[in-house]
C-alpha cells in the first residue's frame, strides 16, 4: 500500500541527501519525494510517497526518526489530509483536435500555459489520482513531455477551540 | 557589561574543544589539509597524539580504546586518501555501535567540488555508515559541530560521527564560545522505558516457566551489567550472550549458558528454541544469532529492550517492546519482580543439554589445536585479561573457550566482521588499560591486514601480547568451502605464502615465540606475561584443517546443527 509520509527536517546542508541515502541504503521504495521551506525558514518539510507492508512502513518511519536532522515524522495515511501535486504536460495537437484538448484540460481544471504550432502545455493541480486520470486521457493525443512535482500534503486542520496565542506558539505542526 | 569572548584560530578552537571534551588521546596521521592543526598540536600538551602507520589502524585503535573504556575514541586524518582510509573502521564502528569521532581534513571550501588535489567527498561517502556527520563550512559552526559530534557519538545508541574540516575554516579566526548544552530538537534519546511495559515484563518473568535472558552489547555499552547481574541472580535466570555481549555476565557463573547463535553452544541454542519467555536486552536479533527467522524461539513470549527503536520488530516481531536505556530498564525490572519464577525443571533440562553435547575437541593425539591454546589462555588469565580477537575461526573458538568474566574485556569486530581489527584495536585498548593484560588474537590471514601497526605498539612500549593462531589457511572460509562449497579450497591455502611470523616480530623489535607443540604453550604464555615493557608475539602453528563446532548453517535451525566433522563412512 502507498503511504504519504510528512517529515519536518532541519533546513541544513545535506539533510535531503541524508534522507535519500537512507532510503536507497535500506532498499525502501520511493514514489515521490518533495522538499520545500515551511513557515519557519530553518525547517523544511519533505513529503515522501512510499510503498510497503505495515512492517516496512514502520521501519521507514523509525529510520526517518533516527536521522539526527529529522524533527518530526508522521505517516499521513489513514488520517484526513490534503494532498496535491502539480503536473506540466505538453501534448501534440493536430488541426481539428486542439479544442478537444482544451476541453479535456478544462474538465480537469487545468490551465493552458503555453502553446505553439505543434504542442500545447497544460498545467494541472490536484490530488495524485486526478493527475493520473488526466495523464491517461492526454496520452491518447500523444504526450511530448511531462514534469510532475511529486505529492505535497498536509493533515487537515481540526476545528480549533481556544487560545490563538497558544496555537501560534505551537506553530510546528504536521 | 558584555563579556568578551576570546578570538581564536580554527586550529586553536579545535584543540580547545577537545580539551573541553576531556580527550586524552588522538590517533592520527598528518597531511596537507591538516597541517595547520598539526602545527598547533606541536604546542598542545593536554593530550597524547599517537602516530599510526595507516589511517585504518587509527580508526580501529580508536574503537579498541572506546570499547575498552566506554569513552569516545578520537581520530584525526588528512583529506582525500587519509579520509577514505578510515572508511572501513567507521563502518565497523557503525555496525558495532562504537563511539568514535573522526576528524578529516578537507580542501578549502571554495575548492570543494573542483576535483582539487586530495579532495574526496568524505561526508557523502560516510553518510550511510555514520550516526551523523558534519561538513563545517564556516568557522562560526566549528565549536558547536564538535560539541554535537561528541554528544551524538556517545549518547543513545553510540556510533561513529565524522567532522570534515576544510582548510580555510581551520585557518580563519573567530570568537570562541563552547556551547554549555547541546540542544537538538531532532535528537533526544529516550532513556527511561515505559513504566507499564516494565511492569508487564516483570510480571512475565515472575510467571515464566522457561525464561531466558538474551544479552547483547547494549548491556555493556549502557553500563547495565550490575543491574543484569542482580536481575539474573535474584531470579536464578539463565543467561545467554551474543558475541558482543560476552562478559556482560560472568561466563564462569553456572547461570551463564555461553554464546548463542551460529557457533553458540548446543545448550544455549536449545534454550532459545525451547524457552517460553525470551528477554532480549540490548541485542538486535542479528541473522548470525537467529538463523532461520521463522523457526527462532517460536514458542516464546518475546520482550525486547533496546534504546534504538529501529531495532525493534526489524528482524523478529516481538510481543513486548521497551524502548529505553537497558541499564535503567534492568534496574527497574529487578526492583519490580516480586518473587522469583519457579524454574527448577527448566534448569534440569538445561543441564541435560549441557551433558548431552558439551564443547569438544581432540586432546589426545599430541597435536596443537586452537581450542587448547584458548582454554589455556583462559585458565592462565583467569578470564581477567582484555582479549581482542580478529575475524574467523579463532574468533569463534575464543568466544567458546575463553571465559570472559568482565564487561569490556572481549573486543571484537562483530557486525562488520572486519579482518585486521585485532592488531590495531588491541593497541588502542592498551593505551587505556594498564592493570590487566591486553591480548590480541589473530589468524594468520587477518594478522597480515594491519600488521604495520605493530611498530606503533613497539614504539610506545605497550605490553600487548600478539598471538597468531596459524592454521596456514583462511580458516573460516576454508571451513565453509569444506562444508558448503564442494571442498573447492579456492585461494584459502596460505601454507606456501605466509611470512615467518617470528622473524617478522623480531624485525619490529619484539620478543617473539614459535611453537607447534602443545606442551610448549604454557611456558610461552608464561614468558609473554612477564614481558611488561613492550609487546611480544607468539605464533602457534596449529592443525591446518580443524573446524569450529558446533555450527548451525546460515539461515538454518538447530535441527541442522553440526556438532562434529562427519567422517566419510558416517556420511554414506
Ligand atoms: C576484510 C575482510 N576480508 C575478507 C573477509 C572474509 N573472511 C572471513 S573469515 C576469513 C578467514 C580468516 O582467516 P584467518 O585470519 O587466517 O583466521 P582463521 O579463520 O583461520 O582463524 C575471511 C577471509 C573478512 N571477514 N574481512
Amino acid at each position: 500500500m502507498k503511504h504519504t509520509i510528512s517529515v519536518l527536517v532541519e533546513n541544513q546542508f545535506g539533510t535531503f541527501n541524508r534522507v535519500v541515502t537512507m532510503f536507497s541504503g535500506k532498499g525502501f521504495n520511493v514514489h515521490s519525494m518533495s522538499i520545500g521551506e515551511t513557515e519557519s525558514p530553518e525547517i523544511s518539510r519533505m513529503t515522501i510517497v512510499t510503498e510497503g507492508d505495515d512492517k516496512i512502513i514502520e521501519q521507514v518511519v523509525k529510520q526517518l526518526n533516527r536521522l539526527i536532522d529529522t524533527i518530526k515524522v508522521v505517516d499521513l495515511s489513514g488520517s484526513p489530509k490534503v494532498e496535491r501535486e502539480l503536473a506540466l504536460i505538453t501534448v501534440f495537437y493536430q488541426k481539428g483536435n486542439r479544442a478537444d484538448i482544451i476541453s479535456v484540460s478544462n474538465i480537469f481544471r487545468g490551465n493552458i500555459v503555453d502553446i505553439n504550432n505543434k504542442t500545447i502545455t497544460i498545467e494541472i493541480t490536484g490530488p495524485p489520482d486526478k493527475i493520473e486520470a488526466a495523464v491517461n486521457v492526454l496520452e491518447g493525443y500523444g504526450i511530448k513531455e511531462m514534469a510532475r512535482s511529486g505529492t505535497v500534503a498536509l493533515k487537515r486542520g481540526e476545528q480549533v477551540k481556544g487560545d490563538k496565542k497558544e496555537l501560534q506558539q505551537n506553530n510546528i505542526q504536521v | 557589561m558584555k563579556e568578551t569572548k576570546p578570538v581564536m584560530s580554527g586550529a586553536e578552537i579545535f584543540f580547545e574543544c577537545l580539551k573541553r571534551e576531556k580527550v586524552e588521546i588522538v590517533f592520527g596521521y598528518p597531511g596537507g589539509a591538516t597541517l595547520k592543526i598539526y602545527e598547533k598540536l606541536y604546542d598542545v600538551d593536554f593530550l597524547k597524539h599517537i602516530l599510526v602507520r595507516h589511517e585504518q589502524g587509527a580508526t580501529h585503535m580508536a574503537e579498541g580504546y572506546a570499547k575498552a573504556t566506554g569513552k569516545v575514541g578520537v581520530v584525526l586524518v588528512t583529506s582525500g586518501p587519509g579520509a577514505t582510509n578510515t572508511v572501513t573502521g567507521i563502518a565497523d564502528a557503525y555496525m558495532d555501535s562504537v563511539p568514535i569521532v573522526v576528524f578529516t581534513g578537507q580542501v578549502a571550501t571554495h575548492l570543494i567540488g573542483n576535483d582539487a588535489f586530495q579532495e574526496a567527498d568524505i561526508v557523502g561517502i560516510t553518510r550511510p555508515i555514520t550516526k551523523h556527520n558534519f561538513l563545517v563550512r564556516d568557522i562560526s559552526e566549528l565549536a558547536s559541530s564538535i560539541r554535537k559530534a561528541f554528544y551524538i557519538a556517545s549518547t543513545g545508541r553510540p556510533g561513529p560521527v565524522l567532522v570534515d574540516l576544510p582548510k580555510d575554516v581551520i585557518n580563519s579566526v573567530c570568537e570562541f564560545e563552547y556551547p554549555e548544552k547541546v540542544e537538538m530538537r531532532g535528537y533526544k534519546p529516550n532513556l527511561l522505558g515505559h513504566q507499564n511495559q516494565i511492569k508487564k515484563a516483570a510480571e512475565r518473568i515472575r510467571k515464566a516457566k522457561r525464561p531466558l535472558l538474551y544479552v547483547g552489547g547494549g548491556v555493556i555499552m549502557s553500563g547495565g551489567y550490575r543491574e543484569l547481574h542482580l536481575l539474573a541472580k535474584e531470579n536464578n535466570l539463565p543467561v545467554t550472550m551474543t558475541l558482543q555481549g560476552l562478559g556482560a555476565f560472568p561466563m564462569s557463573d553456572p547461570q551463564s549458558l555461553g554464546m548463542l547463535g551460529m557457533h553458540g553452544t548446543y545448550w544455549a541454542n536449545q534454550a532459545v528454541n525451547n524457552c517460553d519467555l525470551l528477554v532480549s536486552l540490548g541485542a538486535r536479533f542479528d541473522d548470525r544469532v537467529t538463523g532461520k527467522i521463522d523457526a527462532f524461539a517460536t514458542g516464546a513470549y518475546k520482550i525486547h529492550v533496546d534504546i534504538d527503536p529501529t531495532c525493534i520488530d526489524k528482524n523478529v516481531v516481538v510481543d513486548l517492546p521497551i524502548v529505553g536505556d537497558v541499564k535503567h530498564v534492568l534496574a527497574e525490572l529487578a526492583a519490580e519482580i516480586s518473587s522469583p519464577p519457579k524454574i527448577e525443571e527448566w534448569w534440569e533440562q538445561i543441564h541435560k543439554w549441557q551433558e548431552e553435547c558439551p564443547l569438544h575437541y581432540e586432546k589426545h593425539d599430541g597435536k596443537l589445536r586452537s581450542e587448547f591454546i584458548l582454554e589455556k589462555l583462559s585458565e592462565f588469565t583467569k578470564g581477567e585479561a582484555v582479549i581482542v580477537t580478529d575475524v574467523g575461526q579463532h574468533q569463534m573458538w575464543t568466544s567458546q573457550y575463553y571465559k570472559f568474566n568482565h564487561p569490556r574485556s572481549h573486543l571484537t569486530s562483530g557486525g562488520l566482521g572486519t579482518m585486521g581489527f585485532s592488531v590495531p584495536a588491541s593497541i588502542g585498548a592498551a593505551f587505556a588499560i594498564k592493570d590487566r593484560p591486553v591480548i590480541s588474537i589473530s589468524g594468520d590471514g587477518g594478522f597480515q591486514m594491519n600488521m604495520q601497526e605493530l611498530i606503533t605498539a613497539v614504539y610506545h612500549k605497550l605490553p600487548v601480547k600478539f598471538i597468531i593462531i596459524n592454521n596456514s589457511f583462511l580458516g573460516m572460509v576454508r571451513q565453509w568451502q569444506e562444508l558448503f562449497h564442494a571442498e573447492k579450497y579456492s585461494f584459502t591455502d596460505l601454507s606456501d605464502s605466509n611470512p615467518d611470523f617470528q622473524k617478522l616480530g623480531e624485525a619490529f623489535g619484539m620478543k617473539s615465540f614459535f611453537t607447534n607443540r602443545p606442551e610448549e604453550v604454557d611456558s610461552i604464555l608464561e614468558e609473554m606475561m612477564q614481558i611488561k615493557d613492550g609487546p611480544s608475539l607468539a605464533e602457534f602453528r596449529v592443525e591446518k584443517e580443524d573446524m569450529v563446532f558446533p555450527i548451525i548453517p546460515s539461515g538454518a535451525t538447530i535441527k541442522e546443527m553440526m556438532t562434529k566433522r562427519l567422517n566419510p563412512k558416517e556420511m554414506i
